[in-house]
């Protein structure tokens, strides 16, 4: 993966805040986000070692500074926790390792730093500071009334309860002290949700990226859509790619898809497009403003541009048979790969953190793929999600993820769905699978063959007046 | 993505010697260059151009009266044109370059915006360390117009007098009294950063890219693969490999390399054949990047010149006319290319000895980034085969530049 190329030593993210400060937010949503651009990520969270350790959460003397056993107990739940930390960074691949849990005194973050040290991880502190009494009573109502320590959930009493929890913290709470004791940390310091930050020597390219990533996402409510471009002349005929204009069905979802966002009466909506014809002719009907990304175009397919999979199969049967082996990382001959679509959809995720309300309107290919980032499906399940046409996805933020709702236009489509067919057993452990020894040989990405076929017809230039025969490539 | 709806004025804040200069002409350089039409505004040279000779400090003296006035005189001048840049030139984005260390004048250019309907965002830059500020004054101010007859002695013994006027006046944007302001500040060069209330898309652009550079003394190297097969024949584009001489090429990019003896030298290539057997034969290890793949001419991939001409006359004559934009029939442009090759000029920006072996078009994007060339005269920038360009950051985040290694080969289409 392009992004994991540059991270070298393994690093531990290490949370620190007072309980409802959106660690745990923060925590899954990078975590999800830098498991799509591919780098691989998982989070530790210290209560669910708690609530193993301790089956039963009573109230929240449990939390109290003078609490003794507690205190044991609690501990000891942090370097069980380090320890699986210490697994997936060295034993299981994994790259980046979150430790979510309040971290508040300076004796818990040495002992992580010296844990780190000890493992040569890199370390890297997420702060999150809040001072405002109604964000703090918001998150408490989303996400704390639901937890497993409040079976009852009688909200009253969850309120009362956990803010003399928070209490108990705040007696012993040092935060980072950038002018001084942690002047040589590596952290980022998040005040009052995103409003203000203050970054401390970030060291390498994926500190960077997460720095950037934090400072651009928000929690303000807001609906984000995606649905595909309305059925194409290419879809009727079975063929992929391209850049065909609407069926007469096409076109009726486009005004279906009208009626609905106007139904839906949503403030301020975006709408973005790829600069492909079937998805520009699907917003025109919206009579709204929209704006064309080349980058939401549809997955080029190279050499197999225009074709059918019949077509391919019987052309290009090994293509077509590694492609089913590893969709994922599978690149068309002359084109690209869902791990290219990725990469080059990461500008797009990062606008759509910063922005409200959207409409996105793209490929099959593509809006698997920011629906994978979404709902945080692995590389595995993404090129199988479903995302069929003339189907809006609604989505909407909620506790730690995300709410989705799909909408079925009443206007017909093809299937352009393909399951993963069931193969005969390998011999070969899927580490040797002829996709992957085929990326990491020398021989460049491009095929052999690199007769270009006619490939995406952009908008910025008029179609092509053929004034002679093509000559011929010898 | 539509950057801006309404222009952005970008208000530098810092004592004399913080890079402000620095950081304004780096900023505008990437801002234009991803598209975004800037201009930097430096009062310190309307206040040349109206006070012809400089004689000392004592002109910045907070007790000067003579020299407040004619301070303010330049102030408002310099912003009066911003104001033109803005509202009537199409400019997008302003940087207004000055000390501007008194919330008093802040508050003004604040009001000022606010009554043109300009967003504002302030750049501070912090620093207390003497050593970095001895460097500055050695780097910039000794050969400023300022200092013209004085020994260096003399212009800095005046220059660090110049800094105490300022000292006792500053006042620096506060986390309490400025809390509603948008701005960065930026602590020792880099070491940390404040950041608040970012409001848009290019403010959160600005912020990532004042966070990704540095000014550690490094090189980058940029070279093409070596000559290709389809080189020899003339014809754009492809995946070939490299020919006889191309290969003799690598051999001897590997020996310069070696001889240049580079600390921790970083290899990029894209993921064409040529550049990467190119790097194969420096026996390092090295980084293939897609968006370091060569322009892409759709129909007219590994067609020669005459054979466009001959069946697309319409397009060639179009792409001579607008070289920067024109784009191939399902192909590319310039325009696209620079788009997509803004991640390598951020990590760039961010690594230190770098050699990035890539392709004609693609250099010549990478070149307008680094030698500030604007979007009519990208297309056209002299890169040939078997060339190393080598750039080394000067003054004010300029970059100097030497060609080496030059042999045969040469595809370059002449306007």
């Amino acid at each position: 993966a392009w992004a994991s190329y540059m991270t070298n030593s393994p690093t531990l993210i290490v949370m620190i805040g007072l309980p409802a400060r959106g660690k745990t937010y923060m925590s899954k949503k990078l975590t999800r986000y830098l498991n799509w651009i591919g780098v691989p990520t998982k989070v530790f969270n210290l209560g669910v070692y708690r609530r193993e350790a301790v089956k039963s959460y009573k109230s929240y003397d449990f939390f109290r500074h003078d609490n003794k056993e507690a205190m044991e107990i609690r501990k000891r739940c942090a370097l069980v926790a380090l320890e699986d930390v210490k697994s997936y960074l060295l034993e299981e691949s994994g790259q980046i390792a979150v430790f979510d849990a309040t971290n508040t005194t300076r004796e818990r973050r040495d002992l992580i730093l010296n844990f780190a040290k000890e493992n040569a991880f890199k370390v890297f502190f997420v702060e999150s500071v809040c001072d405002d009494p109604e964000v703090i009573a918001a998150n408490i109502l989303e996400v704390k009334v639901s937890s497993p320590d409040y079976p009852e959930r009688h909200r009253e009493n969850v309120m009362e309860d956990f803010l003399k929890r928070i209490e108990c913290y705040k007696v012993t709470y040092q935060p980072l002290d950038p002018d001084d004791y942690d002047k040589d940390l590596s952290f980022i310091k998040v005040i009052n949700v995103g409003q203000r930050f203050l970054v401390n020597r970030v060291q390498d390219y994926i500190q960077s990226k997460i720095v950037y990533y934090l400072m651009n996402i928000h929690v303000q409510p807001r609906t984000i859509y995606l649905c595909r471009h309305g059925e194409s002349e290419y879809n009727l005929l079975g063929r992929i790619g391209g850049d065909s204009g609407l069926s007469p069905r096409g076109k009726q979802f486009s005004q279906a898809l009208k009626k609905f966002i106007e139904e839906q009466e949503i403030v301020d909506l975006k709408v973005w497009t790829s600069q492909l014809k079937r998805t520009i002719q699907t917003a025109e009907c919206l009579g709204v403003l929209y704006e064309q990304w080349k980058i939401l175009n549809e997955i080029d397919a190279g050499v197999c541009e225009e074709m059918t999979y019949a077509e391919i199969e019987a052309k290009y049967p090994e293509e077509f048979a590694m492609r089913d082996q590893e969709k994922y990382l599978y690149r068309y001959p002359g084109g690209e790969s869902y791990q290219d679509l990725v990469q080059r959809l990461e500008p797009v995720i990062m606008e759509l953190e910063r922005q409200g309300n959207v409409l996105v309107i793209s490929h099959q290919a593509v809006m698997r793929c920011l629906l994978a980032y979404f709902l945080d499906k692995s590389a595995d399940e993404l090129p199988y999600l479903r995302c069929p046409l003339h189907t809006i996805f609604k989505l909407t933020p909620v506790a730690y993820g995300c709410k989705v709702e799909t909408i079925t236009t009443d206007v017909e489509a093809v299937n352009t769905h393909r399951e993963k067919p069931s193969l005969n057993s390998h011999t070969l452990p899927s580490r040797q699978s002829p996709v992957r020894m085929r990326r990491n040989s020398f021989t460049p990405r491009a095929s052999a063959d690199t007769v270009k076929r006619p490939r995406h017809h952009s908008l910025g230039s008029k179609p092509l007046h053929l004034l002679g025969p093509l000559p011929s490539l010898d | 993505v539509c950057m801006t709806n309404c222009p952005t004025l970008i208000v530098m804040v810092g004592l004399p010697a913080r890079g402000k200069t620095y950081i304004s002409k780096k900023l505008t350089r990437y801002l234009n260059w991803i598209g975004v039409p800037t201009k930097e505004f430096n009062v310190g040279q309307y206040r040349r151009d109206l006070v012809k000779k400089y004689k000392s400090f004592e002109f910045f003296l907070p007790d000067n009266e003579e020299g407040l006035k004619i301070r303010k005189q330049c102030a408002l001048a310099a912003l009066n044109d911003v104001r033109q840049y803005l509202s009537e030139e199409n400019g997008h984005v302003a940087v207004f370059d000055a000390t501007n260390t008194t919330r008093e004048r802040r508050e003004t250019i604040y009001k000022f915006g606010e009554e043109n309907g300009y967003k504002t965002f302030f750049v501070e830059s912090v620093c207390v360390d003497p050593e970095v500020i001895a460097a500055n004054i050695v780097q910039v101010k000794l050969g400023s117009p300022d200092y013209v007859d004085c020994s260096n002695d003399e212009a800095t013994e005046d220059f660090m007098k110049r800094i105490e006027c300022y000292k006792n006046s500053y006042e620096t944007l506060d986390e309490t009294l400025d809390k509603d302001l948008s701005y960065i500040k930026i602590m020792d060069v880099g070491r940390s950063y404040l950041v608040n209330r970012v409001m848009d898309h290019i403010q959160s652009r600005i912020v990532y890219y004042l966070m990704n550079i540095h000014v550690t003394p490094r090189s980058i190297y940029l070279c093409r693969h070596g000559e290709s097969e389809l080189n020899l024949k003339g014809r754009i584009g492809g995946d070939p490999g490299l020919s006889v001489r191309g290969k003799e090429f690598a051999k001897s990019l590997s020996q310069f390399i070696n001889e240049q003896n580079i600390k921790d030298l970083k290899v990029w290539t894209s993921q064409m054949k040529r550049t990467i057997q190119t790097a194969e034969a420096l026996g390092v290890p090295y980084e293939q990047w897609k968006v370091l793949n060569e322009i892409d001419a759709g129909v007219c991939e590994e067609m020669t010149y005459e054979e466009i001409q001959e069946n697309y006359p319409l397009e060639f004559a179009l792409r001579d006319q607008d070289k920067y934009r024109y784009r191939y029939p399902k192909g590319e442009s310039y325009e696209d290319l620079v788009q997509r090759l803004e991640p390598v000029i951020m990590e760039l920006e961010r690594q230190e000895n770098v050699l990035v072996i890539c392709h004609q078009a693609v250099m010549r994007c990478l070149l307008a980034y680094f030698l500030d060339k604007p979007a009519e005269q990208l297309p056209y920038l002299k890169c040939p085969l078997h060339t190393v360009l080598k750039l080394t950051p000067v003054a004010y985040g300029k970059c100097s530049y030497i060609y080496l290694l030059y042999k045969s080969g040469y595809t370059h289409q002449e306007r």
